[in-house]
């Protein structure tokens, strides 16, 4: 755990003087410090090609009344800084007066351990892991032409000073461990990309040399795709595998349930609560409890502890998640779910691990069930307009779909639909949740969250698949 | 205020005689401090406002061949030692790179002109507000717009890169952005659009009426959009899209994916790989340009370079380690592109609606759909259909798709640049491409 107050002029009661001072009128806020270490090891075209180390110290100061919220967040803890803040935020509200909301739920459980990953496992280890990637993949055919893989690692430590005094504090490891492969074969060359990660340390990832999987995962979507011909285009079913391709639901559902795009009345969800927005067998949550998982938090970056938030329950739609801010706004409570990249940002109400849950049919039924459309097994991006509710992702591993038998493999392309409809498009949930790799970074206003995802197979009667074969 | 270069210059030096002193045999330190603060409207109140005030140092050590980096916001001399130590000992095990190195001494940029970077107008909070009221009062006249959001930041910042060859140089920017995004509805539909303007001097940011009602107008139109057919069809780019196909060749000619092979362009210099009309340039010194610079993140001094001459590609974005690698010396491009366009066509914008009785015009495009390297594209996109030069209706839900090496062959540029951004482009046709629907 960090002690922000070892090597600064500014001691614990000071900081809780200003804060109870700032915050005195005002309707919510608080003190966020956040200490991070990071590392980025790289290894590319047969080298070590970069060997990061970062580290970042700062504090955000936040105070809301009304519907305005003023911020101001500085890299140097000092009593000077942390007066700027203070004079700067008490100026944009000076007009503006709030009553002051102590209450925020407690709960013991933790999801993740206090560990710093970069520590547990030597450079020299991971420079060894990345080397024998390498190797392994070089010599496992004659088509690889590129290789990169890399190390990722974080650990951040947060503490949360509310007025009056009262401390939260968290300790979140991040690891990601990463694997790209390009192959060349008769002038053509293609791409396979495959990651793992989540909330604990690198070697619970490659113990029983895992990485080797990671390898030839990323060996056989390359290969794939070096066989792959130009994708359909049109309207037609999309079969779509378990796991990562959730990121459809993220896309096209989660951001427009997030509550501010609802208490703005932007997102094409916002008068849909209570009502039927997808076919009966589809139930979606969003889950910041699973343990060591890519979006699981204790706590908020409000101090709130995570829940599992049901979001739409056998077609109906729910609830939408919130953080503190917009929750209030809105006359509810915060799911847990407000989140910022780091100390710099303002606080989002955002996803964690968004699932859809698991149905009874099989994914053999639905290919089987399909004369003409495509099955797509892997995604790249996704990314939605909240307002005209219209989505996309890339598809980095799909095949034809004829008269119930899977084709050939198909280029990547753009799957287009529509968020609000595109759920009653859902025919048939299957019995095979999965949950995804732990790779997922979500984007929202400028800010980069780990997220994760999760669903069952499942078929969609009808999406326009954006390849050039008309 | 922002910090000034003798503070800067002498954290870097600093940091240069620790990591000599601990042994690295060469060593480059970037300093840099930033404020920026921006107040945030929605539907014509105050929203937030947010202060930001940020120091930033990065280091790179060398022992030889060997090379390792670290990057902190703590820039108190303690926490810098350590850091340097680690970086240092972490130089030590990571292995040799025969390309690893300074840039080469007398590619160093020595005369820095001045080129108009910084405004030290201060654009005081009350006087954002003012602005942002007239511009969404203008947003918001149409009783269509429902909900109007918009910001503006004013930043100032400063830097200083130094190495062990004795290059100790930086200087101040500033820009000042905009921006406002409108939601419209009626009967049949919820559409979003937006608009923006970011300069380097506060005189230049365009009226905030205008602003306001250019987004709210461009929003409008969307309204009850219509899905087409799949079909081959004429696209044309409006300009705040055909840039993007600039932003996408950068990429692919940058040394880093030329040496590691992963470019769709890889091998194609003095090839022609866009139709031969077209010329594309990258110009450092722009006055005042959003792109501009003196020299790049390496001190490697920049100048005008042309990409494509006529169709042929003439050379590469390089920097030093992959220009080692590739046997080119750095052009000064560390760190991506300056001010990069597309010569004008030599078509009035009227004439391209025109030059095709059916055409599809792309406002907007959704998606990461570009694979640079197979040069395969495909996104979804937003925009209208276009038929004897006249819009017809809005379209949305489609995708377009093509591949990179066949649509740079088949652009037609509009006479209509303007150097609004870092990346500039006239209104662009590419002819043959497919788009997806119904």
């Amino acid at each position: 755990m960090s002690n922000f107050f070892t090597k600064s002029d500014l001691t614990r009661q000071d900081a809780d003087k200003v804060v109870s001072d700032t915050l005195n009128n005002c309707d919510d806020g608080e003190l966020y410090l956040e200490e991070s270490k990071s590392e980025s090891i790289v290894l590319d075209d047969n080298k070590i090609k970069s060997s990061n180390y970062s580290s970042d110290l700062g504090f955000g100061f936040r105070a809301i009344s009304n519907e305005v919220v003023a911020y101001s967040y500085s890299n140097e803890i000092s009593k000077d800084s942390l007066k700027n803040s203070s004079e700067n935020i008490k100026s944009t509200l000076k007009s503006i007066k709030g009553t002051y909301n102590h209450e925020i739920p407690k709960s013991n459980k933790k999801f993740y351990e206090d560990i710093n990953p970069i520590e547990q496992k030597s450079l020299e280890s991971k420079l060894k892991v990345l080397n024998k990637v390498n190797d392994f993949l070089r010599k496992k055919d004659g088509s690889v032409k590129q290789v990169t893989a890399s190390f990722a690692g974080e650990q951040k430590s947060i503490e949360i000073i509310r007025s009056g005094g009262e401390a939260l504090t968290d300790v979140r490891p991040l690891i990601r461990f990463n694997v790209s492969v390009m192959l060349e074969k008769n002038g053509r060359k293609e791409t396979g990309v495959y990651g793992i990660g989540g909330r604990q340390s690198y070697d619970d990832y490659l113990k029983n040399d895992n990485w080797k999987n990671v390898c030839e995962e990323a060996f056989r979507i390359a290969s794939v795709n070096l066989e792959s011909k130009p994708a359909p285009a049109g309207e037609m079913k999309v079969v779509l595998g378990p796991g990562w391709p959730a990121i459809l639901i993220h896309e096209a559902i989660g951001h427009g349930l997030e509550g501010d795009f609802n208490r703005k009345k932007t997102s094409a969800f916002h008068d849909l609560i209570g009502e039927k927005v997808a076919s009966k067998g589809v139930t979606i949550v969003d889950d910041g409890t699973i343990d060591n998982r890519r979006g699981s938090l204790t706590i908020d970056d409000e101090g709130t502890p995570t829940e599992r938030t049901v979001l739409i329950e056998n077609g109906i739609l729910k609830n939408f998640m919130q953080d503190r801010h917009n929750a209030r706004l809105m006359n509810t409570r915060s799911t847990g779910s407000g989140r910022r990249e780091n100390y710099r940002h303002i606080v989002l109400p955002r996803m964690r691990n968004t699932m859809m849950l698991s149905g009874n049919q099989t994914q053999d039924e639905m290919i089987k069930s399909v004369d003409k459309g495509i099955f797509a097994v892997s995604f790249g991006g996704g990314q939605v307009d909240i307002t005209s509710g219209k989505f996309v992702f890339n598809c980095t591993e799909a095949y034809e779909i004829n008269n119930g038998k899977i084709g050939y493999p198909i280029k990547g392309a753009t799957l287009i639909g529509d968020g609000p409809s595109i759920l009653k498009e859902v025919s048939m949930v299957g019995n095979d949740m999965m949950l995804d790799p732990g790779i997922g970074t979500c984007g929202k206003a400028g800010q980069g969250v780990p997220v994760g995802v999760a669903q069952p197979s499942i078929l969609i009667d009808k999406m326009t698949v954006g390849g050039t074969k008309l | 205020m922002v910090k000034d270069q003798e503070f800067l210059k002498s954290k870097a030096s600093y940091c240069l005689d620790l990591a000599k002193k601990m042994g690295a045999t060469d060593a480059s330190v970037t300093v840099g401090h930033s404020i920026s603060e921006t107040v945030n409207f929605r539907n014509k109140s105050l929203e937030a406002s947010d202060r930001s005030d940020g120091l930033a140092l990065s280091i790179e050590t060398y022992l030889g061949k060997r090379r390792s980096s670290i990057s902190s916001s703590n820039l108190l001399d303690e926490n810098i030692k350590t850091l340097i130590e680690k970086c240092f000992e972490t130089t030590k095990i990571t292995p040799e790179d025969e390309f690893n190195s300074l840039p080469d001494k007398n590619l160093l940029a020595k005369q820095i002109s001045s080129l108009n970077l910084y405004d030290e107008t201060r654009f005081e909070n009350d006087k954002k507000i003012k602005y942002l009221k007239d511009l969404e009062e203008s947003a918001s006249s149409n009783n269509q717009i429902i909900n109007t959001e918009s910001s503006f930041t004013e930043n100032k910042s400063n830097f200083i890169l130094a190495n062990s060859d004795g290059f100790c140089d930086g200087y101040k920017t500033s820009s000042f952005a905009t921006s406002c995004v409108t939601v419209a509805k009626d009967e049949n539909s919820m559409e979003r659009d937006y608009e923006f303007s970011s300069k380097r001097h506060l005189s230049d940011i365009k009226q905030a009426a205008d602003l306001g009602n250019k987004a709210a107008k461009q929003t409008i139109r969307k309204l009850s959009p219509k899905k087409i057919g799949s079909e081959k069809i004429n696209i044309i780019f409006d300009k705040r899209i055909s840039k993007g196909m600039l932003s996408v060749f950068a990429s692919a000619i940058s040394a880093s994916a030329i040496a590691r092979g992963t470019s769709f362009l890889k091998d194609k210099i003095d090839q022609q790989v866009f139709a031969n009309s077209i010329n594309v340039i990258d110009k450092p010194d722009i006055i005042k340009g959003m792109g501009s610079q003196n020299f790049d993140s390496e001190g490697v001094n920049s100048n005008t370079l042309q990409l494509i001459e006529n169709g042929i590609l003439k050379n590469y974005f390089v920097d030093t380690y992959n220009g080692k690698k590739l046997n080119l010396q750095s052009n000064g491009r560390s760190g991506g592109t300056t001010n990069l366009y597309f010569e004008n066509g030599n078509i009035r914008y009227e004439d391209l609606l025109k030059k095709n009785s059916k055409s599809l015009y792309i406002t907007e495009t959704i998606g990461h759909g570009s694979n640079l390297v197979t040069g395969d594209y495909s996104v979804g996109a937003t925009g209208f259909l276009v038929e004897e030069g006249e819009f017809k209706y809005p379209v949305n839900e489609i995708t377009i798709a093509g591949n990179f090496k066949d649509m740079f062959k088949n652009i037609t540029l509009a006479n209509d640049l303007e150097f609004e951004y870092s990346v500039n482009s006239p209104t662009m046709m590419i002819e043959g491409m497919t788009v997806a629907g119904k």
